[in-house]
């Protein structure tokens, strides 16, 4: 028997799930021993035509990274799909639509009409933005279409497993490949990860005063952070109680709060709509009944962008998953 | 387990027929997955009714049981008493509310009866997943905490200490007896207050059942209902009252003079004092504040004079604890400070006087033996104004309620003027005149009839001081006409507000506070003298503005709610609480600061953090479930699985 086929691909993501996987370090080399790497099309020179002659099922795992925004992302989705005995949604786009998913704020012509034409550095007199089909010269040349709506993976085809973050952790990704290597594989639709919330590994987790309050909420750039104190209980929006752990705290540690990008954990169905509802817990609590409407308001309001802020990851795999049209 | 769910559709006589389509009701449920059994009856809830559950269940071998009939506040426990008795367990039988939620609320019967099908859907859609559950026992410490000894705290002492149980008193003044020891008469029988009042003191002060902390306030309040553990700081009086027989000889001799609480301002007392001479317990106590001593470091005469050997100067406050199982909060009214109402004057006026002042003035022990002086020279004033809805009623600058007892009590007031100066005229004026206590009508009229006291009805809009009378001006709303009134005394009838110390006391036993800063009750009709929190009981003015008879009423309501917990062996606590999954509990702490009941906190197992929830204290309120950001609390047989599947019946 061969080595087990793995396929990696990237739809619409930054690149840096694909950075992750040589992240491995010397640990790739393990993994490219015990495996045949198919279709890589960042690092290896494999068509769309090579996938398309393989037999069903013919590739053991296909680790797809990045959102659905695209007719051609779409399409190779559901030829690895087919191709596939595995599909592991790779990193935080693929799991839950991602950064790339905020566009679901908007619609096509809204970020056409600022990416082709409003954007100071842009300078586009014609106003020309990318059409799916152009005749030129006698020749018909063509574009994928490019979606209203940014999709999740599990949204495009049926995905076997997740691995979370952005991008996921080399340690999580090299324990799902020796989980698939050895065979021991969990219930489907799981995530590889943790499944307890941020704040249980966070070293910061002991210095949280007995009642968590928000009297004042301060961005980042704003305060000096004390770099061992609780960022909530510096008024810092961390979403680190409504995210997955296993991340290896790299933003607290880095002295930057959580920002989501683990997703939730699996009792959690609406990342975004839980944090609005345990930042609105804490907010102001003990004065609650002594503010004014206008006072809350101010506190409020002092989240910038709450939608981008709650939903910087989810906004495709929330409830809503989308603004309306 | 296989689900086996039985649904009784009431008719509710017509209340729920008229406008649902019961049989329908019936019919649509019959295929339903899990139902076994449906059926419908005119009254549920009747002997035969519940007779029809109980033998159905026996018959189908029921596991589950949905009644489609009224609120679970009304027969939730009915329904689950009646499935007990043939042995299913009672969490395992819910209401399906088709009546306040659907029939009485709802004309269109095809629309009506649509929407009671889906409400019944889901509540076998809760039933399904619902856990067979015990309710959880608690055992009971059977002694009262009572804050606040006016009357109020001192009725609720003496009813539960007579029924053999004891009562701790807690009273932040030096003597127990609050307002009503400073009232004159009392309406509408014109019954000294102090006769029936003192009495009632002196039995607190002997009752072997009572223990009594004068010049005490609750520092701090642990445990829950029936667990209680309170801390209480003794205030530092500086004497020693085992030896102090009050023999009064330091007063007499202290030099040090201060305006008296007791009597409003209207005379002074000394640095060490006894509030009144009725007091209980009679025991001086020394005001730090004012004491020469321990303002200067010199004088220390009441030491001197004192051949008992009472005074301590180094006394220090002190804390004690006591354990009980029910609280009853009567820390009663102030009222509404008159510098906030400046176009009376705002207190510049000596004339210009508030109820409780005239009370000591028209009161025997008073300042003036009774006799109707007013502050500025003492002169007898021939023209008295009484002003009602000083600070009520007035939601734009002052406080939106009415104070309930002012329109009372000035009558009572204009009348005893007469009394004591017969050839005075008292004026009253008043908005509208809200007399609806037993005989309160009749007082009002006596008043304006026999004893020929003038009310007009218009609010006052100023009052000055104008040659050494007060004039106030005002619009007769009856005449239209505007008046300038000039009078000798005013006495306004200030807005009751809630004893300033009520908030903080109020964080400190969680208790909730309306808007305009009193005790809210658990319930305005069914549940008034409980808070929210179970197991503390409220009574009097702390609540909402009251008469004397409708406090003492109150009062013996919370003791019988405290004596009816003591009646019981061990209380039982709804098992429907918050449920942790430690394996998912990140230990991040929102749901400590979420829950209003103190029933959630932080414990550190293995170096970790992860949360509690106490049974006992949980009230099942489930905000810290919809507030987990790890979604690792559940509340019993309120399951997110649940709640899912029972909106996915009703969206279907």
């Amino acid at each position: 028997m061969g080595k087990p086929k793995f396929a990696f691909y990237w739809c619409a993501s930054c690149g840096g799930c694909e950075e992750t996987v040589l992240d491995l370090n010397e640990k790739i080399l393990e993994v490219v021993d015990k495996v045949d790497i198919v279709f890589w099309p960042v690092a290896l020179d494999f068509k769309r035509k090579d996938i398309e002659v393989m037999k069903e099922g013919e590739i053991d795992v296909a680790f797809i990274n990045g959102a659905i925004r695209t007719s051609e992302q779409e399409e190779m989705a559901k030829l690895l799909r087919e191709k596939a005995k595995l599909v592991v949604a790779f990193g935080a786009c693929a799991q839950l639509g991602g950064i790339p998913g905020l566009a679901n704020f908007w619609v096509r012509s809204d970020i056409f009409d600022r990416i082709y034409k409003k954007v100071p550095t842009v300078a586009n007199p014609e106003g020309v933005v990318p059409q799916q089909v152009v005749e030129m010269d006698g020749y018909k040349l063509t574009l994928p279409e490019f979606y209203d709506t940014v999709k999740t993976l599990d949204q495009t085809i049926p995905v076997d497993y997740y691995l979370p973050g952005c991008p996921p952790p080399p340690d999580l990704i090299m324990n799902a490949i020796e989980t698939i290597l050895k065979g021991e594989l969990p219930e489907k639709g799981t995530v590889l990860a943790p499944d307890k919330a941020l704040c249980d590994t966070c070293p910061r987790n002991e210095t949280k005063p007995e009642k968590l309050s928000i009297k004042d909420i301060k961005r980042p750039h704003e305060v000096i952070i004390d770099p061992e104190k609780c960022f909530l209980a510096q008024g810092i929006i961390c979403l680190g109680p409504v995210t997955r752990s296993g991340c290896g705290e790299r933003c607290i540690n880095a002295n930057m709060p959580c920002r989501g990008c683990m997703g939730p954990t699996s009792e959690v169905r609406d990342q975004g709509a839980k944090a609005v509802s345990f930042i609105a817990s804490i907010l102001g609590v003990e004065d609650e009944e002594k503010l004014s409407e206008e006072e809350v308001q101010k506190l409020i309001d002092k989240i910038v962008d709450p939608a981008g802020t709650f939903y910087r990851f989810s906004l495709p795999a929330s409830l809503l998953r989308r603004r309306r049209k | 387990m296989e689900p086996r769910i039985g649904v009784f559709v009431c008719h509710c006589g017509i209340n729920i027929a008229s406008t649902v389509d019961v049989k329908r009701v019936v019919e649509a449920i019959k295929g339903y997955p899990g139902v076994v059994h449906a059926e419908d009856y005119v009254y549920m809830c009747s002997d035969p009714g519940q007779e029809l559950i109980r033998s159905r269940i026996k018959e189908k071998k029921l596991n589950g049981v949905v009644v489609a009939a009224c609120s679970p506040t009304l027969h939730e426990a009915t329904f689950r008493n009646t499935v007990s008795q043939v042995g299913l367990n009672p969490y395992r039988c819910e209401i399906a509310n088709i009546r306040e939620h659907c029939s009485w609320i709802h004309t269109d019967r095809d629309k009506a009866t649509e929407k009671a099908i889906k409400i019944v859907k889901s509540i076998v859609e809760k039933v399904k997943l619902n856990d067979e559950l015990l309710p959880i026992s608690i055992p009971i410490t059977k002694r009262a905490l009572v804050i606040g000894g006016g009357i109020a705290g001192i009725q609720a002492a003496l009813d539960i200490a007579n029924a053999g149980y004891e009562v701790i008193l807690v009273e932040k003044n030096p003597s127990i007896g609050g307002h009503m020891a400073q009232l004159s008469e009392t309406f509408p029988t014109l019954d000294c207050a102090q006769c029936i009042l003192t009495p009632k003191m002196v039995e607190v002060g002997q009752h072997p059942n009572i223990k009594l902390y004068n010049y005490a306030e609750v520092e701090d309040l642990s445990g829950y209902v029936g667990n209680f553990k309170v801390k209480i700081r003794l205030k530092a009086s500086y004497v020693d009252w085992s030896k102090c027989v009050g023999c009064g000889v330091c007063m007499e001799k202290c030099p040090t003079k201060v305006p008296s609480e007791f009597e409003m301002g209207l005379t002074t007392r000394k640095a060490i004092y006894v509030p009144f001479p009725q007091a209980v317990p009679n025991k001086p106590v020394i005001d730090r504040e004012n004491c020469l001593y321990f303002k200067t470091g010199k004088c220390r005469i009441c030491e001197k004079v004192c051949t008992f050997g009472a005074i301590k100067f180094d006394e220090q406050d002190e804390f004690v604890e006591e354990e009980v199982g029910a609280i009853i909060v009567a820390t009663g009214y102030e009222l509404y400070p008159i510098e906030k109402i400046g176009e009376y004057g705002g207190g510049k006026y000596k004339d210009v006087i508030n109820g409780l002042q005239f009370e000591r003035l028209l009161s025997a022990s008073g300042p003036t033996g009774g006799g109707v002086q007013r502050p500025s020279d003492r002169k007898v004033p021939k023209r008295v104004a009484f002003v009602s809805c000083v600070g009520s009623r007035d939601p734009e600058l002052h406080k939106p309620y009415c104070s309930k007892v002012c329109c009372m009590y000035l009558t009572k007031h204009a009348m005893l003027y007469k009394h004591r100066v017969p050839d005075g005229e008292p004026i009253v004026f008043y908005i509208d005149i809200r007399s609806d206590g037993k005989g309160y009508e009749e007082f009002v009229q006596r008043a304006q009839e026999e004893e020929h006291v003038t009310y007009i009805r218009g609010k006052v809009s100023k009052i000055y001081e104008d040659n050494g009378e007060l004039v106030l001006l005002a619009v007769d709303t009856l005449t239209g006409e505007p008046l300038e009134v000039r009078v000798d005394m005013v006495v306004l009838g200030m807005a009751i507000v809630p004893s300033p110390a009520v908030y903080e006391l109020a964080k400190k036993l969680k208790i909730q506070i309306d808007a305009n800063g009193f005790l809210t009750e658990a319930h305005p009709k069914l549940r008034p003298v409980e808070t929210l929190t179970p197991g503390i009981f409220l009574a009097g003015c702390a609540h909402a503005p009251k008469d004397i008879p409708d406090t003492v009423a109150q009062a013996s309501a919370a003791a019988s709610k405290v004596l009816e917990m003591f009646s019981q062996k061990e209380l039982q606590h709804d098992p429907m609480v918050a449920t942790v999954d430690e394996d998912r509990c990140s230990g991040c702490g929102v749901c400590v600061t979420l829950c209003p009941y103190g029933a959630r906190e932080i414990e550190v197992k293995d170096g970790k953090r992860v949360a509690k929830v106490n049974e006992a204290k949980c009230e099942g309120c489930g905000s810290c479930i919809a507030g987990c950001p790890a979604g690792a609390c559940q509340q019993r047989n309120l399951k997110d699985e649940q709640l899912v599947n029972m909106v996915k019946a009703v969206l279907e």
